[in-house]
């Protein structure tokens, strides 16, 4: 052994994880400082910020300047806040229900089979999300993928006029991350004991109940995770928004950009970046709190 | 069979690599699907030099991404109401236009333009106007007024698209309000806001991309448009018919300029020059189907440019090309649009 190394485990191990202690450091922390800093300097006006510190982009979340410049307060932005948190909601609530049973039903197949179709339910991500998105503007649009056998069929007269509205854009998101989560949620039923099922069954557990009291408390952690998987990336989500969505209601992630390139404010973009990160974060935490609780109590037992 | 030819070109510029190397490389940073690769091939094949593509959707993208220090791109393609932002903001160099030998076939009313009074940074690329495009079709209105595309009549409820960004849209506005560019008068900004807050309950989506898909699909009756991409949609069979409304259009002069920051600032002059050539600047409008500022280009186009209405407007068309807002101005343009989106 060289002298250099340190001699403790504890040192040993620090050393091993200094790479990915310095990665993760330079990639994600300085970033984010950047970021926080500029949220409390003042906008330059033709883009980049100005090295006078300044609350004003955090008053502009609730309150702006009309066009007399009176200070009055203002429910936009925290309207188009809110819109994006229930949209993420919703995308969520639809790629469960879709990604539930999917994963339930991998999970019942022979094992041989098992791989092969969690191979088939990643394969989308192989295309970029872009393009994937696009092909939804055929399949939705007018004189698209579904309407046009309805028309020809005499189903319908006239479009259905289901692109450009929030329904498009939550068919959008559910689509883009519905494999977020299937994954997790197959991985945490793979591991279920079916036994319990057939005890559940023999204590006359109807099938509802084996599913309610059962197989969903025991899989639980890959539901949550696969909730905040598919919650975090839909609150910034920005091409689903723009290209199904129309971009006629601004979304977080749009209203972000927006900052960055229109109106040239980078300091309130930062602060709109930070509101989201806060909100993700305090998420997370709430997880690994529940996460906590629940392993402790598994020791326990 | 484009896709086929675009391979070929590639293929072919991945051959001439090799020799390439010799002479180095230049980086064009470009609106998209506005540089032809044809173009780029001869370019290539003349000087030897390599050139990469990489593109933007707006002139507010392209002055971020340069404030945000991203370097390595020789040559960028701003419109004119951005050029002397960038030069305030120290963001594009002094190249000297006016001494590269081409520099006598420019036409002289595009000489040393107002936003480069001694034509020191912009090299010419294309011009054009922006109004609105209709399906001919769909829609039994002729586009003579701007009131068609701000004021729709029922038959556009639901299928009216608008660009993404403010600043073209608001000078439609301002011209059709008879209303001065920048205006720093709240009031006249507040008719501006009402006005386009008025227009959404028309609007399907607001989009600066794929506004022909739109018309030929019929999502949309009437968008917003470009006159030589409005060209290019009509091209591929679409009713699309370019408006030319008796108020006026937006004109805007898009130009080749270096960053500061570029690192083959003589390639990106040979670029210049090479473009003020007019056989490759005629190459450049058949592609588009703008117009162009170099003298003599004409004889180079195709019967079917040559006739082309979108490069054709009436005689008596108004053009007003914007200039750069101050500050004050365009916090205002900003308001009214997050006012519009929300």
């Amino acid at each position: 052994m060289s002298d250099w190394l340190p001699r403790s485990a504890a040192g040993r191990r620090w050393l091993g994880l200094a790479p990915s202690y310095f990665v993760i450091g330079i990639f994600m922390l300085v970033p984010m400082i950047i970021m926080g800093v500029f949220s409390f300097l003042e906008p330059n006006p033709y883009g980049g910020v100005k090295p006078v510190g300044s609350m004003a982009a955090y008053v502009k979340l609730f309150f702006e300047y009309d066009l007399e410049d009176q200070l009055v307060f203002n429910p936009g932005y925290i309207n188009i806040i809110f819109r994006s948190f229930q949209l993420s909601f919703g995308a969520t609530l639809l790629c469960l229900v879709f990604g539930f049973p999917v994963a339930y039903y991998i999970t019942l197949q022979p094992e041989n089979r098992r791989n092969f179709y969690i191979y088939l339910v990643t394969i989308p991500f192989w295309t970029n999300l872009l393009i994937r998105t696009f092909a939804w503007i055929i399949i939705l649009g007018r004189g698209g993928v579904i309407e046009t056998p309805l028309l020809a069929a005499g189903i319908i007269e006239d479009s259905l006029r289901m692109m450009y509205t929030d329904g498009a854009i939550a068919i959008g998101l559910t689509y883009s991350y519905l494999p977020l989560m299937v994954l997790p949620i197959y991985a945490s039923l793979e591991k279920l004991d079916f036994r319990l099922l057939e005890a559940a069954s023999d204590l006359y557990a109807n099938r509802l109940e084996v599913m309610t009291r059962v197989v969903i408390p025991l899989c639980k952690p890959g539901i949550i995770a696969g909730c905040i998987l598919v919650f975090i990336p839909c609150l910034g989500a920005f091409i689903a928004p723009n290209l199904l969505g129309g971009g006629k209601k601004l979304m977080l992630g749009s209203l972000v950009q927006f900052q960055f390139a229109s109106a040239r404010n980078w300091p309130f973009g930062a602060a709109l970046s930070m509101l989201l990160l806060s909100a993700v974060v305090i998420m997370l935490i709430f997880y690994a709190r529940a996460a906590k609780k629940r392993a402790a109590m598994e020791g326990d037992g | 069979m484009k896709r086929v030819l675009t391979i070929f070109a590639a293929a072919t510029a991945m051959l001439t690599v090799g020799l390439a190397k010799a002479e180095g490389e230049l980086f064009i940073y470009n609106w998209t699907e506005y540089t032809p690769p044809e173009l780029i091939a001869k370019f290539e094949k003349e000087s030897g030099i390599k050139v990469s593509v990489d593109t933007y959707d707006s002139n507010e993208t392209l002055l971020a991404k340069l404030q945000a220090g991203a370097t390595g791109y020789d040559i960028v393609v701003p419109s004119q109401n951005f050029v002397p932002i960038l030069v305030r903001e120290g963001l594009i160099q002094k190249v000297g236009v006016h001494s590269l030998p081409n520099y006598k076939n420019l036409e002289d009313r595009w000489k040393k333009p107002e936003w480069d009074p001694e034509q020191e940074y912009t090299g010419p690329w294309q011009w054009g106007t922006t109004s609105f495009s209709y399906n001919s079709e769909l829609y039994s209105g002729k586009g003579a007024s701007l009131k068609e595309f701000f004021e729709p009549n029922d038959q556009v409820k639901g299928r009216l698209s608008v660009f993404q960004t403010p600043d073209e849209v608001v000078s439609l506005a301002n011209i059709y309000l008879g209303i001065p560019f920048c205006s720093e008068d709240a009031k006249q900004m507040k008719k501006i806001q009402d006005m386009l807050v008025r227009q959404k309950e028309y609007v399907v989506a607001y989009n600066s991309e794929t506004m022909s898909d739109l018309l030929a699909s019929g999502e949309a009756i009437i968008t917003n448009h470009w006159s030589g991409f409005s060209r290019l949609g009509r091209l591929t069979g679409a009713p699309i018919v370019y408006a030319y409304p008796k108020e006026g259009v937006v004109g805007w002069y898009d130009s080749m300029v270096v960053p500061t920051s570029a690192k083959n600032v003589e390639n990106a002059k040979k670029f210049m020059n090479f473009m003020m050539d007019p056989v490759n600047m005629a190459m450049l409008t058949e592609n588009q189907g703008y117009g162009d500022a170099v003298k003599g280009t004409a004889q180079y186009y195709s019967d079917e440019l040559k006739s082309a209405p979108e490069i054709n407007p009436p005689a008596d068309l108004k053009v007003f090309f914007a200039p750069t807002c101050s500050p004050k101005a365009q916090s205002l343009i900003d308001k009214v649009w997050t006012k519009v989106m929300q």
